[in-house]
């Protein structure tokens, strides 16, 4: 199913939750909802689930306006992010409780409601554990019940809460992995919530990027990463080193040190140049003067990247840069050295681009 | 190492497991053990014939009936009307609020006899209330349920209330997104949460009702096999001096509380099991 938020704005009290918030989503996307917390990433699901009211605004399942609808009637499948399943019930029980409340009419027959759960139960690997209760489950298990439990009544759109918040790294690698690939099997539009943006780049094949009740930005995961549009976004996604100057003649200058940037020719007294870690060339000689000296402060090895910590020579300001390990091996390059840097790909934002 | 491990793991983390145990044994057996062994011992003194005929005297035995089931008409009565107010003062807000929720307490700060003499002079036959009925209230079984209900009210309301408190509205909205309509949520996901509270409120509230005196005798009319409850049968050996006969009926009543507590206590632990299990 597609759906369309059209210029939604919600308000609790006097603070402005979410505000003017339009997406379109295809149907069978995988969308990433990626955010601080606070920004409105719940409330946002919520809305869509039919949870809670908005003040302005609509929003279209398959270009049908259903903002009155109530959530009974949207054929949502949600996922909450403390799972919320009912404690008195069976695993079994609360898969089985989205097929055991349809209308007499709809509902299937006790041994297709059985079959069907256990099916979905083996999916979502606990059937074993079909006559526990929640209370006896750990939290990855529970997490997969209140899957099960979303999916049980065949939604059309799937909702999910930070789906892998309150789980350890194992287990949420492990949980990412198979959302994947359930989500290929089911090809169900499906909205996960998260603030690990890893994760969302990770798992999502979009991602909408979120702060302060507006959208910074939406793309695939390689766009907004690469290509970040505002300094939010380019500082959520991912570590950044600051370069702050002047712009000018397509330079950016700061002190002694001038940075060629031939893509913004205007100019402006105050800019920030945003480099990725591993967009910093290192050099150990000095082969030209659009470098500047810097000593290492510490040295990171891990696996095949590392990370390498510096700090400026002419101002107090640290560094982080990433390099492949065998490129480090060739640099010969250790703790307390002064090396030459360089950013190799910056991005530029004037005070204006910084929403605060 | 293995085996000095799980011996360690058995120990409990909370400290003064022993001593507070111990404590607690002893002053269960000062405070509950001893003195109603003072019954048994008591009734001892009667031969076994005696006993029997003490206790299986008709009025007696129409004062346990009617005991018991004005307690059991009260308790459930207060099941459904305190988990009512319980969700008002939960889930809704009006002015006011904060005055109901305190009157609620009242039956519990309130001398018995105080509201047995209002609730006798309401629902007499020429009273406020009992005038509009053409049948009788107070001097009735009737009149006793209202006092039970009266005097039992808070109990329910108090220990449904906390749960209703804690009960998360995203299960509810589990529920409803997973296509249940409101009754569907109420009965299947809120009542069973609830049940374990409404059982201890019930069984507070019963409990007590069966040895409720002060509010009682003034509504009963205390016309025996009609409205005499088993406490008054009590007091009014003891009033004639009859001590083992008190104390022999006084039996009757602790044997059967223990049971119907015991049973209650069954019925709780069976409707908890699942949530407390880890
Ligand atoms: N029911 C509510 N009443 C008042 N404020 C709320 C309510 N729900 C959320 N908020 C506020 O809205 C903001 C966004 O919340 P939320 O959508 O939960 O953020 P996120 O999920 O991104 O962390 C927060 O500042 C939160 O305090
Ligand atoms: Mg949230």
């Amino acid at each position: 199913m597609s759906i369309q938020v059209q210029n939604v704005s919600k308000r609790f009290g006097s603070f402005q939750a979410l505000s003017d918030i339009s997406i379109d989503i295809e149907s069978g996307e995988l969308i990433a909802l990626l955010g601080p917390s606070g920004s409105g990433k719940t409330t946002l699901l919520r809305i869509l689930a039919g949870l809670e009211g908005l003040d302005e605004g609509a929003i279209l399942f398959d270009g049908e306006n259903i903002t009155g609808v109530s959530p009974k009637e949207r054929k949502i499948g949600f996922v909450f992010q403390h799972y919320a399943l009912f404690r008195h019930m069976t695993v079994f029980d609360n898969v089985a409780y989205g097929l055991k409340v349809r209308p007499r009419k709809e509902r299937p027959s006790k041994a297709e409601i059985a079959k069907k759960v256990n099916e979905l139960l083996s999916l979502v690997k606990l059937d074993n554990l079909a006559d526990r209760y929640p209370s006896q489950l750990s939290g990855g298990q529970r997490q997969r019940v209140a899957l099960a439990r979303a999916l049980a009544v065949e939604p059309k759109v799937l909702l999910l809460d930070e789906p892998f918040g309150a789980l350890d790294a194992k287990v949420r690698k492990e949980l990412r992995r198979w959302l994947r690939k359930l989500h290929n099997e089911f090809h169900v539009t499906s909205i996960f919530v998260t603030h690990d943006q890893e994760e969302a780049l990770d798992v999502a094949n979009r991602i909408i990027v979120m702060n302060n009740g507006k959208i910074e930005q939406i793309g695939t995961p390689d766009e907004v990463y690469e290509n970040p549009k505002s300094p939010f976004v380019y500082d959520f996604l991912g570590n950044v080193n600051l370069f702050r100057g002047r712009l000018h003649n397509g330079k950016l200058t700061q002190g002694q040190f001038e940075i060629d940037v031939p893509t913004y020719l205007d100019s402006h007294e105050e800019a920030v140049g945003y480099v990725r870690p591993h967009d910093i060339h290192i050099e150990k000689v000095q082969t030209s003067n659009d470098t500047v000296a810097a000593t290492i402060v510490h040295i990171h090895l891990l696996g095949p990247v590392v990370q390498i910590e510096l700090k400026r020579d002419d101002i107090d300001e640290y560094l982080e840069a990433e390099v492949t390990k065998e490129h480090f091996n060739q640099l010969g390059i250790k703790k307390g050295d002064i090396v030459y840097i360089r950013p190799k790909q910056l991005k530029v934002f004037i005070p204006e681009d910084f929403s605060i | 190492m293995e085996l000095t491990l799980k011996k360690r793991n058995k120990k409990t983390i909370i400290p003064g497991f022993s001593l507070t145990l111990g404590y607690t044994m002893l002053y269960l057996s000062i405070i509950v053990i001893l003195p109603l062994s003072m019954i048994f011992f008591n009734t001892f003194s009667m031969s076994w014939s005696e006993f029997y005929e003490t206790i299986s005297h008709p009025r007696a035995v129409a004062s346990y009936k009617l005991t018991l089931g004005t307690s059991l008409g009260a308790g459930l009565i207060n099941v459904v009307f305190g988990t009512i107010i319980a969700w008002v003062l939960i889930r809704y807000e009006f002015p006011g609020k904060k005055i109901v929720d305190g009157l609620v307490d009242l039956p519990f700060a309130l001398p018995t006899a105080v509201a047995g003499i209002a609730l006798a002079t309401l629902y007499s036959p020429n009273g406020w209330v009992g005038q509009f009925f053409d049948f009788k209230i107070a001097y009735s079984p009737l009149g006793i349920i209202i006092a039970l209900t009266f005097i039992g009210l808070p109990f329910v309301v108090r220990t449904v209330q906390p749960v209703l408190q804690n009960l998360s509205s995203e299960v509810e909205e589990a529920s409803a997104s997973l296509g249940a309509n409101r009754i569907q949520t109420f009965t299947k996901v809120i009542f069973p949460e609830l049940l374990p509270a409404m059982i201890t409120g019930f069984s507070l509230a019963f409990a007590r009702s069966l040895g409720e005196y002060g509010s009682i005798v003034f509504i009963a009319g205390n016309i025996p096999m009609k409205t005499e409850i088993t406490p008054l049968i009590i007091m009014t050996k003891l009033e004639q001096y009859d001590y083992v006969g008190a104390t022999a009926i006084a039996t009757v009543m602790l044997i059967g509380s223990f049971l119907f507590l015991f049973i209650i206590n069954i019925i709780q632990w069976v409707t908890n099991r699942k949530f407390n299990q880890h």
